[in-house]
């Protein structure tokens, strides 16, 4: 409980190693969120936080704790693979809102078109 | 060895209390509420990734069912907030 227990070698360096990578990369991908002008480009930001960020610090933490209590602990799978599910569906959810939203609002600067999706919403604006 | 996996730690720990940073930054000052919910949405997951990592620095398990909670709570929350301002309600 007082720091960290006593590793092998061999398996302290690939768990600094991606610790460092997915580290840069959550970082980038926030930089991404901060940074990026229109809300569509500011989407993709996130993404790579939740896929490979995540999956580099899910990876580092299986084999930790696998070589630290020496059997296989992987139920960090769960978090991954629920992470795995989830990340599109989010996305989407948010991104068909920010067009809905903005297509109602008119801000036809923000880039959104989406096709002839939502071609009837922008039409008939009036008696919605 | 241990000296580069404390490093190591401490590194993934400042990125990602930074990263947490610039999500509150774009929480405060993004123009839409979208942008809002995506900033949240993103707030969580390295809440989540925070715990996981100090989950290797104290060495014990318990942090794993924080973040498992976290990603399962954000994820709720995240799709409820989307759905809201997508028809304005939750529930139809």
């Amino acid at each position: 409980m007082s720091g960290i227990e006593h590793l092998p070698g061999w398996a302290a360096l690939p768990v600094a190693l991606l610790l460092v990578l997915g580290a840069t990369i959550i970082l980038a991908g926030a930089l991404g969120l901060l940074r990026l002008r229109t809300f569509y480009q500011r989407i993709h930001g996130p993404a790579i936080t939740v896929t490979l960020g995540a999956g580099c610090l899910l990876l580092a933490s299986m084999i930790y704790f696998t070589v630290a209590q020496s059997r296989l602990v992987i139920h960090e799978v769960i978090i991954a693979l629920f992470l795995l599910m989830t990340a599109p569906v989010v996305a989407m959810t948010i991104m068909r809102a920010a067009v809905y939203r903005d297509l109602r609002a008119r801000k036809h600067g923000t880039g959104a078109t989406a096709g002839d999706v939502y071609a009837l919403t922008e039409g008939g604006e009036d008696d919605a | 060895m241990e000296t580069l996996l404390e490093l190591a730690i401490g590194y993934a720990l400042v990125c990602v209390l930074l990263a947490m940073v610039f999500c509150a930054v774009r929480l405060l000052a993004g123009p839409a509420a979208h942008d809002r919910v995506l900033a949240l949405d993103t707030l969580w997951m390295c809440g989540m990734l925070l715990a996981i990592v100090l989950g290797i620095r104290f060495g014990t398990q318990v942090y794993f069912e924080v973040a498992i909670l976290i990603a399962l709570v954000g994820f709720v929350s995240t799709i409820a907030m989307a759905k809201f301002l997508m028809r304005g309600e939750i529930i139809e």
